[in-house]
């Protein structure tokens, strides 16, 4: 039996900024003034806020500290369902902070900016090449970003149509942020329930599908990482009845090159840049979601966007825009860092990366299937959804396994979510893992498993090698505090 | 979770399909969540409740419940006017979990006390939680 | 291939154990209708060296470069960032790590979080502040959505023309299917926004002034946020410098009630507009209709101090439809690093910071007024200010621009008949020199 990763390590204690440091100290070089002090008048100005004053190496040795706290991609395995937390080439960095991309202020003159343009113009491109859609903006500064510019276009395309719609078609097993973005469009959704087999029924589309509808949002594959086999029939009585279809991109890596979206009938793609196109999440972001749309669309696209004569690259702005979404081009660098991707990838690569996306999920479900209660037993995208049904009755939860994982060395899978598994434990590999990597893993699993028959309380006191042990979620929700 | 048998429901209150309860005491009725709510909710961190002068008709939502991971909905049972609220559950809504029958929510003046007439009573609710 | 480990064996070895033969069979379940029937029109793949060489060519297509002093400001801003920062924050525990939903695991980004919460709190005078938002101008649009929630029935914001013309069209953008009317409040010859017309007004939900503003003007806050509340509305107070309160009061202790802004100021580049942060906070009691994530602290099960996330029910994940919005990442990474430039400023380096940075934009200013341009607006300015020309000033920029002297914005096509005033834009990063070379070029 293989034990994971997992060891205790030497774990430094660090205390809050302000309760370091001493006044007087500073941890960078200010110029000294060579111009004459300005006269200000005393009313406008404060005292300056209370912050400690911090030596150098007080600040480098504090966030140090902090950093072997937190365990990344570059630490260990991270099967994070829904999230992809591949492997973010360290390349792609050196490029997004080259100075000649990082000095570069928004608003230069089209004329004394072309280089930045040029990698929007070609990103643009290559997104579009690989959704099969017609035309991107790189704006969206987030997946959630880009579902809103995404609903922002439904409403402008049937207010152009002459009528809007009160209503979207919402399957049970979206993303939270679907709904979200669609209220803020007006849109009240309507939701549909996922039929036996864990995708959506035609004929509940069929039924619920009206003029009042503006259309759909379906990700695919969809969150229980199965491929929505109907969409082309469910995009067609969307499209008879004048409706849209969204389609959530958050799980793409697992169809680059082997999925077309515009004929599976999409109109509107997000797509996630941290996610399939390997850019550092930075523990919540940034992140980056571009907006892909089939010709008819292309002209509500957020503005500007970049466009080329041949000679030169020119931000462009169309009067149908829905307008900006962003103070400038979105997050910049993430899009350098995507850009960077697909250029060492290839479409050579990047189809592989999908193939074996799936090939990592498909063989981690069969191992661990008589172990762990499989939701759907049926064939898996990029990432199989368990639950903890089996460890039931041994009073051991999703939870507990998740803590006992982190003790062993892995970051817990995507828990609780899909909603429609209770106590879903959803397992993305990617790609990026290797066959020994895995193996390990699901030794690891296995054991845990034991480890709930034999001795569930080991589970529930996990973890026990971080610098803290389970947290009190309830105490910080009940008496906030969220200011030192 | 408590079994159905294992749950605390008094006889003097009246209950709804969605788990709260009811008491009228003169002309006012007092609002809260029974048992069971309490329960499936686990620890309760907050609950928004409406201003005193309010007015609901029956199954309005007057209020939601939040534990750390989820949010549900809190429905008037019976219209009428709010006449006071629970102030005590700003600062301590594990009341609700404690002692769900004397942490009530609001209280109300109903338009018609016979509404409350409507509502199960203990054995009726019983073969609503064994339905669940 | 460096960044895929299978080798043949090990896809014939995993085609065994799950029975399948191919990928064809692999992916049976989607339908040949729906498949991407030619191969990808993308360049070759590049090894690291290939890839080096493309981007060294885009990178020599920059006809401004790194050796420029760039006097644009609004909204961007050219800091000097200390090497510690990319240094520290490159560090790959805190890049790769995914958002903190498993603390234990995460404490070094959620601690991290709870202070950058805390030293923004103070530095913008608020209770709270949140975890981030994409940036300045999208916090914009949440924070008048936000009043409009706090405000129940009621359905106008106002802004004032002063703000940032983006950020102003991306609250229009968000606004766009909603039944919310904005109004837009015009500005004074001072350059300060004429908040006159809110008197006998008590619709409005919520009212935002940028300041300092668009034109650099410092706003006069105390007299608007008396306004605003007279109104009965929320003050929503915006900025794009948030050096600016090293020195100048902060909107908080002003009366605002939610203060919201662009913070790549501190710690990070302008990268062509992004990624910096939207900086977030507002008063206490408005807490539980705030976007965006929070961190809190807590104890474990052995009573020592710890962070989560918290206040989740107000999220897209559990609320989804009711959410205060739909953000979910958020701006992870560059929130560490305003935190982290923060600390290594300190209270008296942001002071010292903040002061230099107005006494040499007040060197220029003087300067241009000298050289013949006239300052458009009276009212006092933090970092830049707006200036008019009397012959067309194009020609002056060219030779400055040869002189890697990046000068002024043509703000023409930001408002009508703003014919021949550039807004300009003066940080640490400009040295006397350079600003005496800008003097000189419009003097001759």
């Amino acid at each position: 039996m293989k034990n994971g990763p997992g060891r205790s390590g030497l774990i430094m204690d660090e205390p809050l900024l302000w309760e370091k440091g001493k006044k007087g100290r500073n941890g960078m070089s200010i110029p000294e003034s060579d111009v004459p002090a300005a006269a200000l008048a005393d009313e406008l100005c404060g005292e300056g806020p209370d912050f400690p004053d911090l030596s150098e190496v007080e600040v480098v040795r504090h966030y140090t500290r902090l950093s072997q706290w937190n365990f990344g991609v570059d630490t260990g395995m991270y099967p994070l369902g829904s999230c992809t937390m591949k492997y973010n080439p360290k390349i792609n960095e050196k490029h997004a902070g080259a100075e000649e991309i990082t000095s570069a202020h928004p608003l230069l003159d089209d004329e004394y900016c072309q280089g930045t343009l040029r990698i929007i113009y070609e990103l643009q491109n290559f997104l579009a090449e690989i959704t099969g859609l017609d035309a991107v903006s790189v704006q969206p500064a987030a997946g959630a970003h880009g579902e809103l510019a995404g609903m922002l276009i439904f409403d402008a395309y049937h207010q152009n149509k002459g009528k809007k719609r009160s209503k979207i078609l919402m399957p049970d097993t979206a993303h939270g942020t679907n709904p979200a973005s669609a209220a803020l469009c007006g849109y009240k959704p309507v939701p549909i329930k996922s039929g036996e087999r864990g995708i959506l029924d035609v004929e509940q589309i069929r039924e619920l599908m009206d003029e009042e509808t503006a259309g759909i949002m379906i990700t695919n594959p969809n969150t229980l990482g199965l491929f929505e086999e109907n969409i082309r029939e469910i995009a067609e009585i969307v499209h008879e009845k004048g409706g849209l279809v969204y389609g959530d991109g958050a799980n793409m890596n697992a169809i680059m090159g082997i999925v077309d979206l515009k004929k599976c009938g999409v109109d509107v793609l997000h797509l996630n840049l941290h996610k399939t196109f390997s850019t550092p999440h930075g523990g919540g972001g940034p992140g980056a979601g571009p907006v892909c749309v089939v010709e008819e669309l292309k002209k509500f696209l957020p503005s500007p966007r970049v466009d080329f004569d041949g000679s030169t690259y020119k931000q462009v702005e169309d009067t149908a825009s829905i307008g900006r979404m962003h103070g400038f081009h979105g997050n910049y660098g993430v899009l350098v860092r995507a850009f960077c991707y697909i250029l060492t990838m290839g479409a050579e690569y990047l189809e592989k990366a999908s193939q074996y996306a799936v090939l990592n999920a498909s063989y981690v479900k069969v191992k661990l299937k008589d172990h762990l209660h499989l939701a759907y037993d049926r064939p898996c995208m990029h990432e199989a959804v368990f639950s903890d049904k089996n460890q039931q009755e041994n009073n051991v939860s999703t939870l507990d396994i998740a803590k006992r994982l982190m003790d062993c060395g892995y970051h817990p899978p995507t828990i609780y979510f899909p909603l429609v598994v209770p106590g879903a434990i959803m397992i993305e590999p990617t790609e990026t893992e290797s066959l020994e990597e895995l193996d390990t893993f699901i030794e690891v699993v296995k054991k845990i498993v034991k480890e709930a028959e034999t001795d569930p309380d080991l589970l529930h006191n996990s973890p026990s090698r971080f610098k803290v042990k389970r947290l009190d979620e309830t105490q910080a929700a009940r008496n906030p505090c969220l200011c030192g | 979770m408590k079994e159905v048998h294992e749950l605390n429901l008094p006889e003097d209150v009246r209950y709804t399909k969605d788990h709260e309860w009811a008491k009228l005491t003169g002309d006012t009725i007092k609002i809260g969540i029974s048992d069971y709510a309490q329960d499936q909710m686990g620890d309760i961190v907050f609950v928004e409740m409406p201003d005193v002068g309010d007015t609901f008709e029956e199954g309005d939502e007057f209020g939601t419940l939040e534990s750390v991971k989820a949010v549900s909905e809190l429905y008037i049972p019976v219209g009428g006017e709010v006449v006071a609220i629970n102030e005590e559950l700003e600062d301590t809504p594990e009341l609700l979990n404690q002692d769900p029958y004397g942490g009530w929510i609001v209280e109300i003046k109903p338009k018609d006390t016979q509404e409350i007439e409507q509502l199960f009573d203990r054995d009726a609710y019983l073969g609503v939680l064994k339905d669940e | 291939m460096r960044y895929l480990p299978h080798t043949d064996e090990d896809i014939r070895n995993m085609f065994d154990a799950i029975g399948v033969k191919d990928f064809e069979e692999l992916f049976i379940t989607v339908p040949e209708s729906c498949r991407y029937d030619k191969e990808m029109a993308l360049p070759d793949p590049k090894t690291e060296w290939g890839l080096n060489k493309y981007m060294a060519e885009i990178r020599t297509m920059m006809k401004v470069t790194p050796e420029h002093t760039v006097l644009l400001g609004a909204g961007r801003y050219q800091h000097n960032i200390p090497s510690t920062i990319p240094s520290i924050m490159g560090r790959s525990e805190l890049l790769t790590a995914y958002t903190p939903y498993q603390p234990e695991m995460a404490q070094g980004t959620l601690q991290g979080l709870f202070e950058y919460q805390t030293l923004t709190a103070r530095l913008l005078g608020v209770d709270v502040a949140n975890a981030s938002m994409y940036d300045g101008a999208s916090a914009l649009a949440e924070a008048l959505l936000m009043g409009l929630r706090i405000g129940k029935k009621k359905k106008r914001v106002a802004m004032s023309a002063a703000i940032h013309p983006h950020f102003r069209e991306v609250v229009r953008t968000y606004f766009h299917p909603t039944e919310f009317e904005i109004v837009e409040l015009p500005f004074l010859e001072n350059g300060r926004t004429d908040f006159s017309s809110l008197s006998g007004e008590d619709d409005f939900a919520a009212v935002a002034l940028q300041s300092p503003n668009f034109f650099g003007v410092v706003e006069e806050m105390e007299a608007a946020a008396e306004a605003i509340h007279q109104a009965g509305a929320l003050f929503v107070a915006g900025f794009s410098e948030p050096l600016a309160f090293g020195l100048l009061k902060n909107p908080g202790d002003e009366g605002a009630d939610i203060v919201c802004g662009e913070g790549q100021s501190f710690g990070m580049p302008e990268s062509f507009g992004g990624p910096g942060l939207g900086m977030f906070g507002c008063k206490k009691k408005y807490v539980r209709n705030l976007p965006g994530r929070l961190v809190g602290e807590t104890t474990d099960l052995d009573g020592n101090r710890g962070y989560v996330l918290t206040l989740a029910t107000r999220e897209q994940h559990i609320r989804r439809e009711k959410a205060t919005s739909n953000i979910c990442s958020n701006q992870g990474i560059c929130t560490l690093t305003a935190a982290m430039y923060m600390a290594s400023l300190g209270g008296t380096g942001l002071r010292k910071l903040a002061r230099l940075n107005y006494d040499r934009s007040e060197y220029l200013k003087q300067g241009l007024e000298e050289a013949g341009a006239s300052v458009c607006f009276s009212s006092p300015t933090f970092n830049e200010f707006v200036v008019e020309f009397k012959d067309d000033f194009r020609p002056v920029q060219k030779r400055l621009m040869e002189q890697k002297i990046v000068a002024g914005l043509d703000l023409a096509k930001y408002y009508p008949g703003f014919d021949n005033r550039y807004l300009f834009c003066v940080t640490e990063t400009a040295s006397k020199e350079v600003l005496d070379t800008v003097i000189s070029e419009v003097k001759k």
